[in-house]
């Protein structure tokens, strides 16, 4: 079996400062990944690199494409890493008004990956959104409501349809649960768990809360400075955190 | 004649601009910018088709200008009034007699024929400006076909309206490549774009803007497989040549519901009219 994800010395500088530096790490199919850590630690650079969102100074990012195997995605021509955007990979953005289209319908909004990849019935379309929708647990009467008629959760979840209706294998989330209300978070938390589990996923999430690690990732990284500090077995590094940051990091999270 | 170079502008620019002419008539559909003059007369008048049907007009050609299909509308007299004193051409109403047409939201009832222009008004040129609004994302779209997007707009259509409410400036996609923004005609006229024995030029003056489409070329307008492209008109027949195939405009006859629904395209009106007296003066 291959990895999913190769990640080889991945390095972003913004100037002189680094964003990232010589990350490397593999992701194999079926695995959620955790990255976590303060905020200004690189997190959100690191998964912007993968992503391709950004371009990164130096370091290999292999994919294992469905098509051809194993490509580099940084070197790749960007209509094929386009197209990889909206077919294997999936981004979910901590505001969901980044990964929505506002002036859209809750419909055209699930519609519009599978339109990209050339979908021209709209019968079909609707029906595949209105599918979506129910997964997420929006009612089929919103369909036609813009994403500013839904409250915070609801956004989240219809960005969180709208990415994964294409059945991408790889998902990328950005703090998904930031800004929702801890009961909503929960609910979120466990559509997500299901999710992943259902449709056999790889995700990478980053997130400063290890609440939400604990519960959807295997394996976790911990960052600092843009540097790797420690990474293993999520229960390993959350029960017997070795880095002293990383030990810093558990113990400030507050007990209720 | 004048104080005036012929057509206006001078050489130097007219070069530019068919520079930029021959550009777009090379990749159909695709908007080449070019550097836009200031035209005496306000945006949105028609200044981009004004400069390139300054950089076509020999002395030789008949002018015709339209305005939404009408020969005697205010911007259609100016702009024929301005080349008839600025380039001393010959200028006609007739569609069959002008060898270079310009016009404004419309295209001609009667079919075009090999060698004449039709030279078009573009207010916005980017068919996805108001799905994405920047220009550098929009480009990207473009170069890497990326399509998607046009497609939500119908959708949103056929989601709010049940149909594709979408009645003029209707999205088309040009010999299979570049999506393209008709400029403001009603959808009725799309598919006399595709394969016209005429050269069609569309010039956006304040978006600095050319692109166009060489005769015989296919132009398909976007759809879906279960809701296909419709023309659509006015369910009526001119009330003055009685015509069931023209495109219509509604004319209010008063404030107590009254209206009357006669051609747009008035040469084609006023022909078929001349055409019934002659007939009807012979019995």
């Amino acid at each position: 079996m291959t990895p999913l994800l190769q990640v080889r010395g991945l390095t972003k500088r913004y100037g002189a400062r680094i964003g990232c530096a010589d990350v490397s790490f593999d992701l194999w199919p079926g695995e959620v990944m955790g990255i976590v850590g303060e905020s200004g630690s690189g997190k959100s650079t690191l998964l912007n690199c993968l992503a391709g969102h950004l371009a990164p100074d130096a370091g290999r990012v292999i994919f294992d494409t469905r098509a051809d195997g194993s490509r580099d995605t940084v070197t790749m021509p960007e209509p094929e890493r386009r197209m990889l955007g909206r077919t294997d990979w999936a981004f979910v953005h901590q505001n969901p008004r980044d990964g929505l289209r506002m002036g859209v319908s809750a419909g055209g909004n699930v519609g519009e990956r599978l339109m990209a990849v050339g979908a021209r019935n709209y019968g079909g379309i609707r029906a595949t959104a209105l599918d979506w929708l129910g997964r997420v647990e929006i009612a089929a009467d919103r369909v036609d409501d813009r994403p500013s008629s839904f409250s915070g959760g609801m956004q989240q979840r219809l960005q969180i349809a709208r990415n994964l209706v294409t059945g991408p294998r790889l998902v990328f989330m950005d703090e998904p649960t930031g800004g929702l209300d801890v009961s909503v978070q929960a609910r979120l938390l466990d559509l997500l768990r299901g999710l992943v589990r259902r449709m056999g996923l790889s995700a990478i999430i980053v997130t400063h809360d290890l609440a939400v690690v604990r519960l959807l990732a295997d394996r976790l990284m911990v960052m600092k400075s843009g540097l790797v500090v420690e990474s293993g077995l999520t229960d390993q590094v959350l029960d017997d955190p070795q880095h002293a940051y990383t030990q810093l990091l558990v113990s400030s999270v507050l007990q209720v | 004649m004048n104080d005036y170079n012929f057509a206006y502008l001078d050489e130097q620019t007219k070069r530019m601009i068919r520079r930029a002419l021959l550009k777009a008539v090379a990749i159909p559909g695709y908007q080449v910018p070019f550097a836009s003059r200031e035209m005496p007369m306000p945006y949105g008048w028609g200044t981009g088709g004004v400069q390139v049907t300054a950089a076509c007009l020999t002395p030789e050609d008949v002018l015709k200008v339209i305005d939404q299909g009408a020969d005697d509308t205010t911007n259609a007299v100016s702009i024929r009034k301005f080349f008839q004193r600025t380039a001393g051409v010959a200028t006609t109403e007739h569609t069959g007699e002008a060898t270079l047409i310009q016009t404004r939201h419309r295209i001609p009832e009667t079919t075009l024929h090999e060698g004449q222009i039709l030279v078009y008004q573009v207010p916005i040129p980017e068919p996805l400006r108001f799905l994405e609004p920047r220009e550098t994302e929009t480009r990207k779209m473009h170069a890497l076909e990326d399509y998607g997007l046009m497609h939500v707009k119908l959708y949103e259509d056929i989601a709010r309206h049940g149909v594709i409410a979408t009645a003029y400036a209707y999205p088309v996609k040009v010999e299979g490549r570049y999506v393209m923004d008709p400029s403001p005609i009603p959808k009725f006229d799309n598919p006399k774009l595709s394969d016209s024995a005429a050269l069609q030029l569309f010039g956006a003056g304040r978006e600095q803007r050319i692109y166009a489409l060489p005769p015989y070329t296919t132009v398909v307008s976007l759809d879906f497989e279960d809701y296909p492209f419709e023309p659509t008109k006015a369910d009526h027949a001119c009330a003055l040549c009685g015509s069931a195939e023209s495109y219509l405009d509604e004319v209010i006859m008063d404030d107590a519901g009254g209206r009357m629904f006669v051609c747009s395209d008035t040469d084609y009106c006023a022909t078929r009219r001349a055409e019934q007296d002659k007939s009807s003066a012979k019995i």
